[in-house]
């Protein structure tokens, strides 16, 4: 058994550098991950205020309009067909695929957060607005200075945990040929014919980050409630 | 009143609806510079949104709201310029729980009025030093008392310098030994000729400073007298009935 355990080891990780395929794949998983993430919330904060201003004050009807067309269309159909979608048909067969998977995963991801901005706004209590305004500051400064902030503050564990989500979600990227760190995996399962030790592998590595940065999240959630007093 | 003689505020023909309900219907009052108004009546008879439609936090539906001679219900008008003038208090405070006491009081005068960081924090200082919280302007506002973030509220009005300050039952959120030093802030500010709006049920305190008082019912104004005539000589029933009621 042990005996059998160190050949595969050596098979599957130390045998042509194999273990440079799961570290080169992490490697693009969390850059894939990290640049939607971005992405997202740039999408996500734009979408969430305009959802949030319309149904605040009932004006930006047109661009509420297409935003939630934006928000059926992303939620409704699958991460990995969006993101054949963009690679085959609207950027066809690009070189560069990093970029593609970072522009589909963070339109996808940007719909969620904009859900996230979107309640994060609405929370915040109506007298916040009313006395930014009774002040003097129009709607943009008031939410800009007073509303944003503290909405932010409410949803950035949420948005830690849309990361977390998005990191598990990328492993679809090798429908395009990208070798993130599912597809080194499935290299290395192809090269060995032995599926055990390198799924292992895979399984592994996304848990132990999954499971980092919940706890990251958590140390965060603790803190932002103790600022609170 | 003013050496002109023209109101600070002049309500003409003021209508309010929300959606088909009717809340306040043809009023028309003139708010003099100086002057201590106070506004009393059942609640639901549209007091709030009275004084929420004078800085226009309510859209009014009918009628004119003259400010310093401009017609502020004019959707042409800059209401944001004429609200930095129209300082408002709230029931619930609604401090910014963000920032410091001191931030809470400088941001408006800094990003709007343009007052140096140095000179909007000498004034909140200075005003803050008055209703005798100096040591608290670095704490959040969730380390004061209720009665400590009312007077803070009012801070916040007042370093906008404003022509006008508007309460909205500044003391029903309280608990009642807190009452009493919020009081004492709006005293001061009467005595020093601040031009004030005050809805609340604290009739002892409306009687004591108010120059004018004025019973809402049904979304009009139905009596209006000076305090001594108001609580000692009412002529409208409905007054009478109220006055019953409530002292
Ligand atoms: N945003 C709103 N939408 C619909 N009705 C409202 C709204 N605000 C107030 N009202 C109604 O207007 C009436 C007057 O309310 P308000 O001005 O708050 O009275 P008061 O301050 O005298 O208690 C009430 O019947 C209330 O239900
Ligand atoms: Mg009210």
């Amino acid at each position: 058994m042990w005996g059998n355990f160190s050949e595969q080891f050596y098979l599957n990780f130390i045998q042509d550098d194999r273990w440079k395929y799961f570290v080169n794949g992490l490697k693009v998983t969390l850059i894939i991950t990290l640049f939607a993430v971005l992405l997202g919330v740039v999408i996500g904060l734009i979408v969430g205020v305009i959802r949030s201003t319309y149904e605040k004050t009932h004006k930006l009807k047109i661009l509420n309009f297409l935003c939630s067309i934006y928000l059926t269309v992303i939620r409704g159909t699958p991460v990995v067909v969006q993101l054949m979608i963009i690679y085959y048909i609207i950027f066809a067969n690009a070189r560069n695929k990093i970029p593609i998977a970072i522009l589909a995963f963070g339109i996808n991801s940007g719909a969620y957060v904009a859900e996230i901005f979107r309640s994060g706004i609405m929370s915040i209590d109506q007298g916040q607005l009313e006395a930014g305004r009774s002040l003097g500051f129009n709607y943009r400064q008031t939410m800009w200075y007073i509303v944003m902030p503290q909405a932010f503050k409410n949803v950035l564990p949420a948005l830690c945990n849309e990361f977390i989500a998005l990191l598990k979600e990328t492993s679809v990227s090798g429908y395009i040929a990208l070798q993130d760190l599912t597809k080194a995996g499935d290299i290395v399962r192809s090269r060995t014919f032995s599926p055990f030790m390198p799924l292992m592998a895979v399984a592994a590595i996304y848990l132990v980050c999954v499971v980092i940065l919940t706890q990251g999240v958590k140390i965060l959630e603790r803190r932002l409630r103790q600022s609170e007093r | 009143m003013s050496a002109d003689g023209k109101a600070l505020i002049e309500v003409k023909h003021l209508g309010k609806s929300f959606g088909s309900i009717q809340v306040l219907k043809d009023i028309n009052v003139d708010i003099h510079e100086g002057d201590v108004v106070f506004v009393v009546g059942p609640s639901g008879s549209g007091k709030s949104t009275f004084l929420r439609c004078l800085n226009r936090l309510e859209e009014p539906t009918e009628g004119n709201i003259f400010f310093e001679g401009v017609d502020i219900v004019d959707k042409k008008t800059d209401i944001d310029r004429h609200r930095q003038k129209m300082g408002m208090v709230f029931q619930q405070f609604n401090l910014f729980p963000h920032m410091t006491i001191l931030k809470n009081l400088t941001i408006a005068p800094m990003k709007l009025q343009g007052k140096s960081r140095q000179e909007a924090e000498a004034t909140a200082l200075e005003l803050l030093d008055r209703v005798g919280l100096k040591d608290r302007a670095d704490a959040y506002p969730s380390q004061l008392s209720g009665g400590q973030k009312q007077r803070i509220a009012i801070v916040r009005a007042l370093c906008m310098k404003p022509e006008v300050m508007l309460f909205d039952e500044p003391t029903s959120a309280l608990d009642p030994e807190m009452v009493g030093e919020v009081l004492n802030v709006m005293r001061e500010l009467a005595k020093e000729k601040m031009t004030m709006v005050v809805v609340t049920h604290e009739m002892g305190f409306a009687r004591e400073i108010a120059t004018r008082v004025m019973f809402m019912d049904g979304g009009n104004f139905i009596e209006e007298a000076p305090p001594e005539e108001f609580f000692t000589n009412p002529k409208n029933e409905r007054l009478k009935a109220f006055l019953g009621k409530v002292l």
